[in-house]
């Protein structure tokens, strides 16, 4: 594996659509429960464990070469929420095509095919990582980062949050990450041969009751 | 042929890439054509004008970029330039110009998408949210783009330049119909607007004058024209 393309992959500029996506940042905003810093750390330590630890583990799972259409499956399984599964798939669709084009790779062709209007986000990260020559923890560590990297990002347009306060949430959540990607990875391992029921499913119902109200939105900044 | 050799695995890839001139089933995509500039200076009245002067020649279908709502789709639903299945808006991000230069996944499924449902089409306006005048579009995602800016917004603004106003391949000044109204002066816009583009083209156009988008309107059919030979 080469260091410098885990970065490529994770950098937030990376062009696959996220930018338009808040991780449910703009629904907590507007109830309340993010006005601040803290309520930001809250949110995202909440969704680091959570749907991030879910999405790490499905991006694991992937760059170990377990099926794709049966990790979509997990995937739609473990999202209550129509509107969170749309969304994962427009991601991944979207990712997709940005992975196609920097890493060129049969696998992930064959898994545009297979879905042409997408499979859910993590899926396609952990092919695009195998794509890059990357493996499932670095797979892992993109999927925790961004998923609170994200929110950070929209928090800091949403609330005119300061930027270095924003970035110190994100700093001080690393260790966190780390261990969440050890569980992730760990679950990955035992999925390959114990099958994706054993993929952690770990729920958050507010974001996915926020999601649903978000989505019927008149007027709001993100996509999601 | 496929413009982009240098992705062999691509090349029988299930789904177009980003600018590949070729639609995966081997037909030549739409000709995209980009509508970016401040906001309030026209580009969703001009889109509407051109859907009405062109629907009866060509197929074609539009992509809003709004910033935070659906307002500029659904103008143009309730004008009925075209039917509402071809009208697409894209979700930003409070970051228009993003979505139209360094991240253009969103706008790109939105293309393909209008082709894949509503196709074959002959051309796909795609509006900007509305930004700076640096905000320009990506070649990844528009073979051509109009810049309109307005004689409200300052007489100045050619002169002030800028990418939109320097390198867009038509620069629409509009509203020249309200030159009088707010002291602007067009000779001194023409002027200006030459100078910052040599050879590129300039329009001073008034939605609410006679001639209304008709030039605007023949601009694109020569860049279709070019497109298709
Ligand atoms: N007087 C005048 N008003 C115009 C003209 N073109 C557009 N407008 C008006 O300017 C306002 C903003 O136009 P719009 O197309 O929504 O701007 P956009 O934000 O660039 O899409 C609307 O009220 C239009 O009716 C024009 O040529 N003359
Ligand atoms: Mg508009």
């Amino acid at each position: 594996m080469t260091r410098a393309a885990l970065l490529v992959l994770a950098d937030g500029r990376f062009p696959a659509g996220g930018h338009a996506h808040s991780g449910g940042a703009e629904a907590a905003v507007k109830a309340g429960r993010i006005t601040g810093a803290s309520g930001l750390e809250s949110f995202c330590r909440g969704r680091l464990h959570t749907a991030g630890l879910v999405s790490a583990g499905l991006a694991a799972a992937a760059a170990l070469g377990m099926d794709p259409a049966e990790l979509d499956a997990a995937a739609d399984a473990r999202t209550p929420s129509p509107a969170l599964r749309g969304v994962a798939r427009r991601l991944g669709r979207q990712l997709m095509r940005a992975a196609r084009v920097t890493w060129p790779s049969a696998e992930l062709d064959a898994l545009a095919r297979q879905f042409p209007k997408g499979a859910h986000q993590p899926v396609v990260l952990g092919v695009a990582a195998r794509a890059a020559g990357l493996g499932a923890e670095d797979a892992a560590y993109c999927s925790v980062y961004e998923g609170v990297s994200g929110p950070a990002t929209a928090t800091v347009r949403l609330l005119s949050l300061d930027p270095f306060d924003a970035t110190g949430v994100v700093a001080r959540l690393a260790p966190e990450m780390d261990l969440v990607v050890g569980r992730a990875v760990e679950a990955a391992r035992r999925a390959v041969h114990d099958g994706v029921d054993v993929l952690p499913a770990a729920s958050a119902p507010l974001l996915e009751i926020g999601a649903e109200g978000h989505a019927g939105w008149a007027v709001r900044l993100f996509a999601s | 042929m496929h413009l982009d050799h240098t992705h062999p695995h691509t090349h029988d890839g299930p789904a177009a890439l980003s600018a590949d001139a070729h639609r995966p089933d081997g037909r030549r995509r739409a000709l995209r054509i980009g509508l970016g500039g401040p906001v309030g200076s026209g580009k969703t009245a001009t889109v509407a004008a051109l859907c009405r002067a062109l629907r009866d020649e060509l197929s074609l279908a539009v992509v809003t970029n709004d910033i935070y709502t659906r307002e500029d789709a659904e103008f143009l639903l309730r004008e009925a330039v075209l039917p509402p299945e071809r009208i697409t808006a894209v979700e930003t991000g409070a970051c228009p110009h993003t979505a139209i230069r360094d991240d253009i996944s969103a706008n790109l499924e939105a293309v393909e998408e209008l082709e894949d449902e509503v196709g074959p089409l002959d051309l796909i306006l795609v509006e900007s949210g509305g930004d700076n005048l640096t905000a320009t579009f990506s070649k990844g995602l528009v073979d051509a783009q109009i810049f309109v800016i307005d004689v409200a917004g300052g007489d100045d603004i050619p002169r002030k330049g800028g990418p939109g106003v320097t390198t867009a391949d038509l620069l629409v000044i509009n509203k020249t119909d309200l030159a009088p109204y707010v002291g602007s002066d067009l000779a001194r816009m023409a002027a200006d607007a030459k100078a910052q583009r040599a050879e590129l083209p300039v329009v001073l156009q008034s939605l609410r004058g006679e001639g209304g988008v008709t030039a605007v309107a023949q601009w694109v059919r020569e860049r279709l024209a070019a497109w298709t030979a």
